[in-house]
C-alpha cells in the first residue's frame, strides 16, 4: 500500500506533463511507459534504501526553474540548497512590480535540523525566567482587580522555646510567599534574643524585632493575656511608625492560607474572617475518646459541625449579624492549662487572629478614621483587652471577609514541647555530640536499667558542653544514659536475629550508631 | 491669561493622568501607524455596491452555507456590511469606489475545500456583466473598483503555488484594487496596492472561549497544526518549505514548545495560557492562527520570509509580533529566550490593546474599529484617486483576451 500512495502522490504532482499529450492511444502508451518505469524504480529505490526515481526524474525532465536539489533530512551541515534563480514564470509578468527578483523560492526545501535537536538547559532556565516574570507582570495588573496591593503588617508574638524555630519558620515561609509588601512585627517575650534574631533575618522581609520585658508564663490562660499585652506593644509600634498597611495577627503556631492575604487586601477599615481551632492538637487518645463521647451524645442531641470555627455570623443577605466563637463544653475540665499539658487547648472566645485593621485606624491624626473606632492612643491596657473588638466603638461596623465567614482561610493551633524538653541553640549541633542524655519522663514502658558506661564519655560531657544540659543527680543521669541502647529481654523475643536497638529515649546524638559499637 | 494657561495645565494633567492609568494595563500603538487604527471611514469615501444577479452570490450561498464559516467568509461579510453601512451610496457618479459582490471562494469540495476552477471564468463573466451594464469600469478600467479575492493566492486563483505564479493575477483585475489575504513581497500574486486582511476566524466562538486574564501564562510556545503533509507531500520539504517540519525536527521533545498535531478541545483557553503562538508558513504564508494569536493575547511568532501581514500600514507588525526567518529555525529557542523580558512586557501590553483585537476581527453586525472599517480606513487612504486613471474615449489598456485558455469559457 506503500507503493500505491507514493504512486498516487506521483501521479497526482506529475498530472501537467501527462495532460498536455492530446493523442489517446499516445496517452494510454504513455501511461503505461510511465507505469512500468515507476514500478521498475520503486523496486531499484527498494534495493537501495531511498528514493532515487524522483531524483533521476527531476534531473531528466524539469525545467531547471522551480525545483531545488532535493537534501534528505538528516543532513544538517548541508546548508539550505537554495539556489537564487527567480521563477521565470515570475518573469514573463510585467516588471512593474517585481523588479527585485523574489528572494523565496518555490520549491522543495531541505529541513533545517541543528546538530543537537535538544534542550539546552541554559535556554530552559532562561525561558523559565521570563515566564515567571511574564506571571508575576499578570498577576500586578489582572490580579485582584488590578487595584494597588497593600502593604501586610503582621504582628507576632513569640518566645525562645523549643518549637519556636518550628513555627517560626512556618510563619515566615507563609509571609516570604504572599506576593505583597510585608512588614514583620516579632515581639519577643522575655527580651529580644540572638535565637529569634537569626530565624527572623533570613526571611528576606522587613523586620521589627521589639523585646517585652515580661516573660512567658506556664499556663495558657496567662500566656493569652501576656500575648495580647505583646500585641498592643506592637500596635503601638505601627502608630508610632505610621506604618500604612493591613495588619494581621499572625500567631507563631497558626496557619495561614495564601488566599487569606488575598483577601485582607479587600478590608476597608475593620475585618474578621473565620479560623479553623484545631484544638486536639498533636494528642491522638484524647481525640478518639472525645470522637466516642461525642458519638454518645448523637443520639441525645443534635451533632455539631466536627470542625469548630471561629468567626463572623451573617444573615441570608450578607451583613454581620453576630459571632461563631468556640463550644467549650465539651472539653470543660479536660482542657490544658500548663503549656506542656497533654490536653486540647482551648482558645479564647474570640481568637485575635481573626480579625484584620487597616492601620491608619491606629494613628492619631483622625484622618477619614471612621468614628466608631476608639483612639488608639488612649485605649487603658490595664483595663483587660481581649478581644480587637475592644478597639471598636460599635463592633456592629466589622466587615466580615471571605464570603462572610463561609471560608476559613487560617486555622488556629497551640503545639508546644514538653516542658524539659531539650534543643540545642539555634538547632545547631557543635561540636558533634557523643551521647544522648535521657529526658525525665518516658511515656513508653520502663526499660530495665543498664550497666553504666565508661566514665570517659562523662568528662566530655562536664567540659561545658553547652548543647547538653546536664541533670542535677549524676546518679540518675548514668542510670538513664545507659538505658538508651540495649533491646530488653522481652523484646528479643519477637525478633529472632539481632536487630538494631529499638530507641527508647530522646535522642540527640550525631554519633549514635559509633557509640552504640562501641559499647 | 495666567487663569488660562493654569486651567490648560490642569486639563493636560488631568489627561495624561488617567492615560497613565490605562497605560499600566494596554499600551496604545501610537504614532502615525497604530492611531490609524481608530480612524472611522465614514464620511471619507462614498462606496457604490453594483446590483449583480444573484447567481454570483445569494445562489452561491444557498446552495452552500458553508461559506459562512470557513476562513474565506470574509467576502460574504463585507458584501452584508456594504449593502448597510453608511458609506454606501446608491447615486453611482458620487461614489469614489465600486463594489461588485461577487463570491470567487464560494465553490467547495464535499470535505470543505474550495476550489477555484471555475472561479477566473466567474470574475470574468461579472467583469463583463458591469462594463456593459455600467459606464464605470469602462471609465478607469477598473482602477477605481475593488474586489474582495481572499483565497490561497489571491487572484491567482490556484491554490498551488507554482501554478498560481503560472497564472498570475487574473489580467482583467490588472487595475483593480484587490483586498486579499494573501501577502508576500515581491510576489507575482501581490499588487502593489492591494489590501492585505486578515482571514475570517469566527468572533463568537472565539469570544465564547475567553479565560480570565489573570490565569498565568504557564506554556512557553504553542503550537498545533500539521508538520507534514503526509497527502500531498509525505516527505516534507515542499510543505511549508520545510520550515513546519524543521519546528517539529528540532523541537519535539522540547519541554518548553507544547506542539504537537493533536486537535485539542481546549484549543483557544491553552493559546491564552502561552506565552508565544508560532504562526508558520502552510501551503500558503497566511494562517488565521494570526487572529486567533492577537485575540488571545499571545505574541504571534510570524516563519514565512517576506509575508507581508494584515493592514500593514496601520498596525506595526514588528512591534507586536517576532519575526524569525525559515532558516533560523532551528535556533528558534535561544531566538525566544534572548528577547528581553521588557520587550515581551511591551508586546503583550500592545497586543492586550482591544483596539487591535477588534482590527483582526470580523464580527456580526460590524462594530467600529474591526476589520470592515480598516479595510474602508485602507480604501480611504488610496484616495483621491490620480487624475491618470481616467482613461480618454476609447482607449484600452487591459487584454480582454490575456490568461489561459480555459478562462475565456463563459460561466
Amino acid at each position: 500500500m506503500k507503493l500505491s500512495a507514493l504512486h498516487q502522490s506521483y501521479l497526482n504532482r506529475r498530472r501537467s506533463p501527462l495532460d498536455s499529450s492530446a493523442d489517446a492511444s499516445s496517452k494510454s502508451f504513455l501511461a503505461v511507459f510511465w507505469l512500468v518505469l515507476h514500478c521498475l524504480c520503486c523496486l531499484i529505490s527498494l534495493l537501495l534504501g531511498f528514493r532515487f526515481s524522483r531524483l533521476v526524474f527531476f534531473f531528466l525532465v524539469s525545467t531547471p526553474s522551480s525545483t531545488n536539489l532535493y537534501s534528505p533530512p538528516f543532513r544538517p551541515d548541508l546548508p539550505p540548497p537554495r539556489t537564487d534563480l527567480s521563477p521565470p514564470n515570475a518573469t514573463a509578468v510585467e516588471a512593474k512590480t517585481s523588479s527585485s527578483s523574489s528572494r523565496v523560492v518555490v520549491g522543495r526545501h531541505g529541513i533545517l535540523i541543528r546538530p543537537w535537536p535538544h534542550p539546552d538547559p541554559v535556554e530552559v532556565m532562561k525561558a523559565h525566567r521570563i515566564i515567571e516574570r511574564v506571571q508575576r507582570e499578570q498577576k500586578a495588573v489582572f490580579g485582584s482587580g488590578g487595584k494597588s496591593s497593600r502593604a501586610v503588617i503582621a504582628v507576632t508574638p513569640t518566645y525562645a522555646r523549643t518549637f519556636q524555630a518550628l513555627h517560626l519558620n512556618g510563619v515566615m515561609h507563609s509571609l516570604m510567599l504572599a506576593p505583597y509588601a510585608v512588614v514583620w512585627i516579632v515581639v519577643e517575650a522575655g527580651g529580644a534574643s540572638n535565637e529569634t534574631a537569626s530565624i527572623i533575618a533570613k526571611s528576606g522581609v522587613r523586620t521589627i524585632h521589639v523585646g517585652f520585658d515580661q516573660r512567658m508564663p506556664n499556663t495558657w490562660e496567662d500566656r493569652g493575656k501576656v500575648e495580647v499585652l505583646m500585641r498592643l506593644r506592637a500596635l503601638r509600634v505601627v502608630k508610632e511608625e505610621k506604618l500604612d498597611g493591613v495588619v494581621m495577627f499572625a500567631d507563631d503556631s497558626n496557619m495561614h492560607s495564601m488566599e487569606f492575604f488575598d483577601e485582607i487586601q479587600n478590608v476597608k477599615w475593620f475585618g474578621a474572617v473565620s479560623v479553623g481551632i484545631l484544638a486536639h492538637s498533636g494528642n491522638a487518645e484524647e481525640m478518639v475518646m472525645s470522637m466516642d463521647k461525642r458519638r454518645e451524645m448523637v443520639d441525645e442531641e443534635e451533632e455539631r459541625s466536627s470542625l469548630p470555627v471561629q468567626g463572623p455570623a451573617c444573615n441570608a443577605t450578607d451583613k454581620l449579624i453576630g459571632w461563631h466563637v468556640f463550644n467549650t463544653l465539651p472539653y470543660a475540665g479536660k482542657s490544658a492549662v500548663y503549656i506542656d499539658d497533654v490536653a486540647a487547648v482551648l482558645p479564647q472566645k474570640l481568637e485575635w487572629c481573626g480579625f484584620v485593621l487597616n492601620s491608619r485606624i491606629l494613628w492619631d491624626e483622625a484622618e477619614s478614621k471612621p468614628e466608631w473606632v476608639k483612639e488608639f492612643g488612649l485605649l487603658n491596657e490595664n483595663e483587660g483587652v481581649e478581644s480587637p473588638l475592644s478597639l471598636l466603638n460599635d463592633p456592629s461596623m466589622v466587615e466580615p471577609l471571605g464570603s462572610c465567614g463561609r471560608q476559613v482561610l487560617l486555622w488556629w493551633l497551640r503545639v508546644e514541647a514538653r516542658a524539659d524538653s531539650k534543643f540545642p541553640p539555634g538547632w545547631v549541633i557543635d561540636p558533634p555530640l557523643e551521647i544522648t542524655v535521657a529526658a525525665k519522663r518516658t511515656p513508653w514502658p520502663d526499660v530495665p536499667p543498664e550497666p553504666p558506661t565508661k566514665k570517659k564519655d562523662q568528662m566530655s560531657l562536664s567540659q561545658g558542653n553547652n548543647v547538653v544540659v546536664i541533670p542535677k543527680q549524676q546518679q540518675q543521669q548514668q542510670q538513664q544514659r545507659s538505658s538508651k541502647v540495649r533491646k530488653p529481654k522481652r523484646r528479643s523475643k519477637r525478633n529472632k536475629h539481632e536487630a538494631k536497638p529499638t530507641d527508647t529515649t530522646t535522642q540527640v546524638s550525631a554519633s549514635t550508631k559509633h557509640h552504640q559499637e562501641r559499647n | 491669561m495666567t487663569r488660562h494657561s493654569l486651567s490648560i495645565i490642569l486639563l493636560f494633567l488631568f489627561f495624561s493622568a488617567s492615560n497613565a492609568e490605562h497605560n499600566a494595563r494596554t499600551e496604545r500603538i501610537s504614532g502615525s501607524a497604530g492611531d490609524v487604527l481608530e480612524d472611522n471611514p465614514v464620511g471619507k469615501l462614498k462606496v457604490y455596491v453594483y446590483e449583480l444577479p444573484s447567481k454570483y452570490n445569494k445562489k452561491l450561498l444557498q446552495k452552500d452555507p458553508r461559506c459562512l464559516t470557513h476562513m474565506f467568509a470574509a467576502e460574504i461579510f463585507m458584501h452584508r456590511f456594504l449593502l448597510s453601512s453608511p458609506v454606501r451610496t446608491r447615486n453611482p457618479d458620487e461614489a469614489d469606489w465600486f463594489y461588485t459582490p461577487i463570491y470567487p471562494t464560494c465553490d467547495l469540495t464535499p470535505t470543505g475545500l474550495p476550489l477555484p476552477f471555475k472561479s477566473p471564468r466567474m470574475m470574468r463573466s461579472a467583469i463583463q456583466l458591469i462594463s456593459s451594464n455600467w459606464p464605470y469600469w469602462n471609465r478607469t478600467e477598473g482602477a477605481d473598483h475593488f474586489f474582495v479575492v481572499p483565497h490561497d493566492f489571491g487572484a491567482c486563483f490556484h491554490y498551488q503555488e507554482e501554478k498560481a505564479i503560472k497564472r498570475g493575477i487574473l489580467p482583467l483585475l490588472k487595475r483593480a484594487t484587490l483586498v486579499q489575504t494573501f501577502g508576500q513581497r515581491n510576489h507575482v500574486c501581490l499588487d502593489q496596492g492591494s489590501i492585505t486582511i486578515p482571514p475570517f476566524a469566527p468572533p463568537q466562538k472565539m469570544q465564547a472561549h475567553l479565560i480570565a486574564p489573570d490565569i498565568p501564562r504557564s506554556i512557553f510556545v504553542y503550537f498545533r497544526g500539521l508538520f507534514y503533509d503526509v497527502n500531498n507531500d509525505p516527505e516534507g520539504g515542499y510543505y511549508a518549505r520545510g520550515a513546519r517540519a524543521a519546528v517539529w525536527e528540532n523541537f519535539k521533545n522540547n519541554p518548553l514548545f507544547d506542539i504537537s498535531t493533536d486537535h485539542p478541545t481546549t484549543y483557544y483557553e491553552d493559546m491564552q495560557r502561552s506565552i508565544f503562538c508560532l504562526c508558520p508558513l502552510g501551503w500558503a504564508p497566511w494562517s488565521p492562527r494570526l487572529v486567533e494569536a492577537v485575540v488571545f493575547g499571545c505574541i504571534p511568532v510570524i516563519i514565512a520570509d517576506d509575508i507581508v501581514l494584515p493592514f500593514a500600514d496601520a498596525i506595526p507588525w514588528e512591534e507586536i509580533g517576532v519575526f524569525v526567518a525559515e532558516k533560523d529555525v532551528p535556533e528558534l529557542d535561544t531566538i525566544l529566550t534572548s528577547i528581553p523580558t521588557e520587550v515581551i512586557l511591551r508586546k503583550q501590553r500592545l497586543l492586550a490593546n482591544p483596539s487591535m483585537k477588534r482590527a483582526m476581527l470580523f464580527p456580526q453586525p460590524a462594530q467600529p474599529g474591526d476589520a470592515f472599517h480598516q479595510i474602508l480606513n485602507g480604501l480611504a487612504r488610496k484616495l483621491p484617486h490620480d487624475r491618470s486613471i481616467y482613461l480618454r474615449e476609447g482607449e484600452k489598456v487591459l487584454n480582454w483576451t490575456a490568461g489561459p485558455v480555459g478562462d475565456l469559457k463563459p460561466w
